[in-house]
């Protein structure tokens, strides 16, 4: 449920701004051009997937941010974005070195063809 | 994007599309994910290594990882092959057997670099979340530096 929520751009837009603060229904439909019901769906979307929550206040309700589902987020993007930007990082010294030296990059080819 | 850093991005449920644009022609970077020679000095991130792939439609591709903390093994299939274009491949993680992720990796050369743009699609989320659950511990610290630089992502 948070994934999904989080794939909807204005969405992803209401949370950047409640990352500066708590704001009211009005507030944050402010720089979008559509309608109050839509913005509050959103935010509907958006408490049930625990990612804000909702003051008691029946007139105001202002919308504040929960961080801790998005920090799980963030920190698994982070653990995978690791594991493949290591892996990169080496191919990219290997590519260097490939082109470094054109000579070692026909002996890897070389020893490649003679495998299969 | 053509900086030399991954760009990983959450697509709806079951997406995960990384970029990662590299500094050499687009039949070399082509070379080194298909010749098993050139896989084994790069895929295992400078540990020792033991792989196969039979770089045809239908052919199998296994990996073996020997790193400090372990073995990590993982396996899959060709799928598809678009010479220095395209390759469709499973992914599979031998610690979740069971659980596979179809890879598509596209190839795009641009102004003497080559872009390199991987789609994973995982059967149902509980797979792509456990994928990196497993292993690799993230600190308090870094992790609110992920949030940061994650909220920042929201913004764009």
């Amino acid at each position: 449920m948070v994934f999904s929520a989080l794939a909807d751009p204005t969405r992803r837009a209401i949370l950047a701004r409640l990352a500066d603060g708590e704001a009211t229904v009005n507030q944050l439909a402010e720089p979008f051009p559509i309608s109050l019901q839509a913005v509050s769906k959103h935010l509907k979307v958006l408490e049930q997937a625990g990612l804000i929550s909702r003051g008691r206040d029946a007139q105001w309700r202002p919308c504040k941010l929960e961080a801790a589902p998005l920090r799980d987020i963030a920190e698994w993007t982070e653990r995978y974005r690791r594991f493949w930007d290591e892996r990169y990082d080496r191919l990219d010294s290997y590519l260097q070195e490939l082109q470094a030296t054109d000579g070692s990059a026909h002996a890897a080819r070389d020893t490649a063809e003679q495998e299969k | 994007m053509t900086e030399k850093t991954l760009d990983v991005q959450l697509v709806g449920d079951l997406d995960i599309v990384m970029t990662r644009a590299f500094d050499a022609p687009l039949d070399l970077l082509w070379e080194v994910h298909t010749q098993v020679e050139h896989l084994r000095k790069w895929w295992a991130r400078g540990n020792p290594m033991d792989a196969e792939l039979d770089f045809r439609p239908g052919g199998k591709w296994r990996i073996v990882e020997h790193a400090p903390d372990g073995d990590w093994a993982f396996r899959g299939e060709i799928r598809e092959i678009v010479p220095k274009q395209l390759i469709v491949q499973t992914f599979e993680f031998e610690g979740m057997p069971g659980h596979i992720a179809v890879e598509r990796l596209t190839f795009t050369e641009k102004d003497g670099k080559t872009v390199l743009v991987t789609t994973s699609t995982f059967a149902n989320r509980e797979d792509r979340d456990g994928m990196v659950q497993s292993g690799m511990e993230v600190g308090a610290n870094e992790s609110y530096q992920a949030l940061e630089a994650y909220l920042k992502t929201l913004q764009a």
